[in-house]
């Protein structure tokens, strides 16, 4: 079974990306709520998924930049820890995940009476960004081989297969499950079951490349 | 050639070097122009000494032109600079007219052909007159103008309107124009002399030539003498810190010859030190890259406790070197430092003692969070990750 040669193998594609400042701003969580409703989905998108390229190794206080900013810069702990616990992955498209951010703010915002500002100055900056993929010409044939080419790979290509992949491009499993579960890919569907579920709240990159590999390293060792 | 990148190798991400290659094929061939005013001296000048050969690698035909001008023209763009970084100036007609009139001369002698232009700081900017057709033009942008002095900025405005793109170094420093406006990270070349390994012997020979022994925990704060990194705050914070564990406080900076402010803020330091043999001051010439890195890697904890700051790459050379940082929470220190992770950001000399104490308290914590600071730098604040960038714009930008 683990000596398998894949019908056609797995191509390793990184990417990096490049952002852009939007020039909207906002001060306070009125502000800020107004704004994640009008700025386009690509925005939300990078404060709210970019955030593991961005943390590739160390992971910030939240998994998104709307409750880091609001946590550290409005001092608002509660809506922080509620719009934190928001996981991307559980979500089947940004407007879902907008409409939810958009649902917890405005009922946070009904209960209070002050209104939370930027105390330290530091306005809320709404980005977006521009995925560029290079191919690494890489490509794999057996699992070994793909266990390998993964524990070295460039961590853009990490976040291509798992977190493009399912949460831009709606392949809901992740390129490497894909590639481990097809017939002419290496027919794992066990390990490929497994690692689906592997990248979610609280894991960063190279957290997800280290489960992976574990994953393969299993498997490798059970034949 | 070929050597150089691979020399990244070792201290870059893994993969970085083959990822950067396969981004350099899609733009090979094309010609890209670097221009500033300067080709020694300050941290433009320093990264393209080593961006622009590493590009020319990838196989990015590179050059670099500086521009020349008299000295009217280098007072006016240093009463620019102050300006756009929000200290009010005069400037007069004459100084508007000798930036323009350089501007001109400078077209007419640079070789401006190039498919990508780039173009550093307010000093070059009104080149654009003269840019050749069909290529693309991008203002890089390395200083704070998010509060500019508005008569300068809407002097130089209908300039940059006509780039193709901007590049600004934190989202705050994005002003309003009609022109995608893009985000880089200034960033630290990890095998240059100020961030490169020292042996320990080194390190410690350094020490002793500076005069300061490594018989006690060391707090190093590297910088201007300037009241924005705060350094009387810092000497607080280190009596604050004293009272419960003995310790070295180093405050190591630049002689600032155009700074009349710097002398008065040295002598208010010195004077908040009084005659404490534990603080030491050091003055060192803007060429004492080892002896800034040998600090750097012999601190305990290291302060970057400034209360206005542009990006401060302090931050990240301190981090590069595997020390928790505790900086004031501004500007680019707050990208840097990820609280809890990689240091602690603070508002006071009372946090900065704080945080301070109880990284000297718990040695496995600064330690954890010196493992973690040098592997954030790895990812975000090296230069390869700067050429990434600059890859990704031209293949963007077409």
């Amino acid at each position: 079974m683990g000596a398998r040669r894949a019908g056609s193998p797995f191509r390793f594609v990184s990417c990096m990306e490049l952002r852009e400042v939007m020039g909207q701003r906002a001060m306070d969580e009125q502000r800020l709520l107004e704004l994640i409703e009008e700025i386009p989905a690509d925005s939300i998108y990078y404060h709210t998924h970019s955030y593991y390229l961005r943390h590739a190794y160390a992971q910030g206080l939240f998994p998104n930049d709307f409750a880091t900013w609001v946590t550290l810069h409005a001092h608002d702990r509660v809506l922080g820890e509620q719009l934190g616990i928001l996981d991307p992955f559980e979500f089947d498209g940004i407007e879902q995940l907008r409409g939810e951010i958009l649902a917890i703010m405005s009922e946070h915002l009904s209960h209070i009476k002050t209104l939370p500002r930027a105390t330290t100055g530091e306005p809320f900056e709404f980005m977006r960004s521009h995925v560029i993929e290079a191919d690494l010409g890489l490509e794999t044939w057996t699992l070994r081989e793909f266990r390998d080419a993964l524990a070295h790979v460039e961590v853009g290509a990490i976040y291509n297969h798992v977190c493009e992949a399912r949460l831009r491009k709606g392949r809901l499993s992740g390129d490497f499950a894909d590639w481990l579960s097809a017939e002419d890919g290496l027919g794992l569907q066990e390990l490929a079951a497994r690692v689906a579920k592997v990248g979610c709240l609280g894991v960063s990159l190279e957290g997800i490349r280290e489960q992976i590999v574990r994953l393969c390293d299993r498997e490798l060792a059970a034949r | 050639m070929r050597a150089m990148l691979e020399q990244y190798r070792e201290v870059a991400p893994r993969g970085t070097v083959e990822f950067l290659r396969q981004l350099g094929q899609r733009v090979e061939g094309k010609r890209m122009l670097h221009v500033n005013s300067t080709r020694q001296g300050g941290g433009v000048a320093e990264i393209l000494q080593r961006l622009v050969p590493l590009l020319e690698e990838l196989g990015v035909k590179t050059r670099w032109e500086v521009m020349t001008g008299s000295d009217l023209f280098y007072r006016t763009t240093k009463s620019f600079h102050n300006a756009l970084q929000g200290t009010k100036q005069r400037i007069t007609a004459e100084m508007y007219e000798a930036y323009l009139e350089c501007n001109r001369e400078n077209a007419k002698r640079l070789d401006l052909e190039a498919d990508v232009a780039m173009i550093h700081d307010p000093q070059p900017a009104a080149l654009i007159e003269a840019r050749p057709e069909g290529s693309t033009w991008i203002w890089r942008c390395h200083i704070d103008v998010s509060t500019p002095q508005r008569s300068v900025w809407h002097f130089l405005r209908p300039y940059l309107v006509r780039y193709d793109a901007a590049i600004v170094s934190l989202p705050k420093f994005a002003q309003r124009l009609p022109i995608p406006q893009f985000l880089v990270y200034p960033s630290i070349d990890p095998l240059s002399d100020k961030n490169r390994d020292l042996t320990p012997e080194e390190v410690d020979q350094i020490l002793a030539r500076l005069g300061v022994p490594r018989d006690k925990p060391i707090l190093l704060q590297v910088s201007r003498f300037d009241r924005f990194k705060d350094p009387v705050g810092v000497v607080e914070a280190y009596r604050l810190v004293k009272k419960s564990h003995d310790c070295r406080l180093v405050l190591a900076g630049g002689t600032a010859t155009d700074d009349p402010e710097g002398a008065e803020v040295l002598a208010e330091v010195q004077e908040a030190a009084g005659a404490d043999s534990n603080v030491h001051l050091l003055l060192l010439p803007p060429t004492a890259n080892l002896e800034i890195n040998a600090l750097q890697q012999a601190a305990t904890i290291v302060f970057q406790k400034s209360t206005r700051e542009g990006f401060g790459l302090t931050v990240a050379e301190a981090l590069w070197k595997g020390k928790p940082v505790i900086g004031g929470e501004t500007g680019g220190i707050t990208v840097q430092i990820i609280p809890g992770a990689t240091g602690y950001t603070v508002n006071s000399p009372e946090g900065a003692a704080f945080y301070a104490k109880r990284l000297l308290n718990e040695p496995d914590r600064m330690a954890a969070m010196g493992r973690q600071g040098k592997e954030y730098a790895r990812h975000r604040f090296l230069i390869t990750r700067h050429l990434q960038d600059y890859l990704g714009l031209m293949i963007h930008l077409g």
